[in-house]
């Protein structure tokens, strides 16, 4: 054997592994994608809540596909807080009026950003939230300003229906 | 596998022979010749075994009673406790057992330190071992989630979360392991079957773990090659069978002790609250014996490389054969190797006790210090001892001191020709 010629065979070789692999993949994957969320999980979306009972500094929270959501009535004294923060002083910069469209209300996921526990409320150095888990400190509109958290917590999708209503999700 | 030619004494038992040689197997592994030095911490690999085969025992039996749903799981443990005849008994052995099988597999994993145990030509054996390690741990983290506890639901939120480091596809592989959007049902059942799932995984490396023994043969305390089978050998049976039964036994004294007087000690008393997804207990700690990668995975301010350096902890063990530069195995002939596996042995000490505490302040501190003390022992000491350090001489044989002179003529030439240079 010389030198190696193409022939029927190895076309054939080819072909069939080919084949072969797409057959795989196929079954492969509905194995893999059964475990994504199903649409039992996906139905339940978005969530409606009557903030009417909440007074200026008092957090409520409710679930939202399974998390926790803050809905912070802000006071005077930590809007002005979060506003006078310089924005190069952050670690995920971010501006107060982006995160709270109306800035009495700071609506935002409960989860820290680290490794997803629900940080304590009015705790920590920056008179916000404060994770327990692996001490990441928060500040008045939730954004990250020490400890291992890589991002500020998430803002959801959310709007007001009427006053008195926010609708998550 | 067998050196020498089985033939079983009965018709019957040759006629089955021929067709499928399990007497040959039963008889390779009762004359298996065993190196007769061998120590007490040689027997953890039996009790090793033993905590194996409980906890798939008591795991099968929880199983006929344990429902994993979101909203039953916590009632259906408590009425294991309660109402199942000696369902108690069967849970603490389990929840204890999984204790007491990671005491044993890190004496186990810290005897092959000391000895070398993990050098040529027992790489693959090494290896194997640390797959076994890794599986154990997966197996314990999805077992401490099914009671659906307030611990199981953080601890399962906290190390699911570890994946969402990895940039661009973390998050989605997040969702992909919950199965929706956060720790929840579907996590549950699918956590249930993966922990029924990985017992028989290990129980199947477990065979290729000494079945990759069996072909270099056992370590010994001196670290050096022996004849087999020859005057420094004795045979599996009874004498090894023997030794690892009553050390088995001390085990058991041990293992009763917690099971019968302090059930609970080991666990976390947050664990008897129902899981509740709006709360996060006060201070999350793993349970004892992931403590050490717990630690280090909070010393590394950064979310991801705080991630890389816990995973690299447990792999850099896999290397640990090719870091290791001494040609020397057992740490008897390694005085700085000695002093230094001490310092390793305390490093993971204060780790896994700085990993109970808070993040915080000294604890901190004292957390990074001895994380990169770890990683220096097995990138820059190991390495580096193994050229530099002045080992002491080796014996040929294990009866050498003693009785002079070497059944291994092999081991004498090669002395020899080290003294000629």
């Amino acid at each position: 054997m010389s030198e190696k010629k193409t022939n029927r065979r190895d076309f054939l070789f080819t072909a069939t592994y080919a084949v072969g692999a797409v057959g795989a993949g196929a079954v492969i994957w509905p194995m893999i994608d059964q475990m994504n969320p199903d649409a039992s999980v996906k139905a339940l979306a978005s969530t409606e809540v009557d903030v009417s009972t909440v007074n200026p500094g008092k957090t409520i929270t409710v679930l939202w596909r399974g998390k926790p959501v803050f809905i912070r009535r802000r006071t005077p004294e930590e809007i002005a807080e979060a506003k006078s923060v310089k924005i190069e002083d952050l670690k995920h910069p971010e501006k107060d009026e982006d995160r709270a469209k109306n800035p009495e209300w700071l609506v935002m996921l409960g989860v820290c950003t680290h490794l997803g526990c629900v940080p304590l409320d009015q705790k920590g150095d920056y008179n916000g939230w404060f994770c327990p888990c692996h001490g990441s400190h928060y500040d008045t509109s939730g954004r990250i300003r020490k400890g291992p958290a890589p991002t500020n917590m998430e803002i959801p999708e959310y709007k007001f229906v009427d006053t008195n209503t926010i609708k998550i999700g | 596998m067998s050196e020498h030619e089985y033939t079983p004494k009965s018709k019957v038992g040759k006629w089955f022979n021929d067709r499928l040689p399990l007497l040959t197997l039963a008889n390779h592994l009762t004359d298996y010749p065993t190196p007769k030095n061998l120590n007490y911490w040689w027997t953890f690999g039996g009790i090793l075994t033993f905590c194996l085969i409980t906890q798939i025992v008591t795991g099968l039996v929880l199983a006929m009673h344990y429902i994993a749903h979101a909203d039953m799981a916590f009632q259906s443990v408590e009425h294991i406790m309660r109402d199942v005849n000696y369902g108690w008994l069967i849970r603490y052995i389990h929840a204890n057992g999984a204790s007491m099988f990671f005491l044993a597999v890190y004496i186990h994993i810290f005897r092959s330190l000391f000895y070398g145990s993990y050098k040529s030509p027992r790489e693959v054996i090494w290896i194997i071992g640390i797959i076994i390690y890794l599986l154990m741990m997966a197996a314990a983290f999805l077992g401490y989630v099914l009671p659906w506890g307030q611990m199981s639901f953080w601890g399962a939120t906290v190390i699911t979360n570890l994946f969402s480091a990895i940039p661009l596809v973390g998050e989605g592989i997040v969702t992909w392991l919950w199965g929706g959007y956060s720790v929840d049902n579907p996590t549950l059942t699918r956590f249930f079957t993966l922990h029924y799932l990985i017992p028989f995984l290990i129980l199947g490396l477990v065979v290729l773990h000494i079945w990759a023994l069996h072909v270099p043969g056992n370590n010994n305390p001196i670290g050096i090659d022996i004849k087999k089978p020859s005057k420094d050998t004795v045979p599996f049976h009874p004498y090894i069978v023997i030794k690892d039964g009553f050390a088995l036994l001390m085990f058991m004294i041990v293992f009763a002790f917690f099971v019968f007087y302090t059930p609970n000690i080991l666990g976390h008393a947050d664990n008897y609250i129902e899981a509740n997804p709006l709360v996060t207990p006060a201070h999350i700690v793993p349970e004892w014996y992931l403590l050490p990668f717990y630690a280090i995975l909070r010393s590394v301010p950064d979310k991801l490389l705080g991630v890389i350096a816990m995973l690299s902890a447990i792999l850099i063990l896999a290397a640990l054969p090719w870091l290791d530069t001494s040609k020397i195995r057992s740490a008897v002939f390694r005085p700085l190797y000695k002093q230094f596996y001490w310092i390793l042995v305390a490093d993971v000490l204060i780790l896994g006790y700085v990993g109970a505490m808070p993040a915080e302040g000294l604890y901190l501190l004292v957390a990074r210090i001895a994380t990169a003390y770890y990683f220096l022992h097995f990138l820059v000491v190991l390495p580096v001892l193994g050229f530099k350090e002045r080992t002491t001489p080796v014996p040929l044989s294990i009866t050498e001191p003693i009785l002079g002179g070497s059944p291994n003529l092999a081991a004498v030439k090669k002395r020899d020709s080290f003294k000629d240079q």
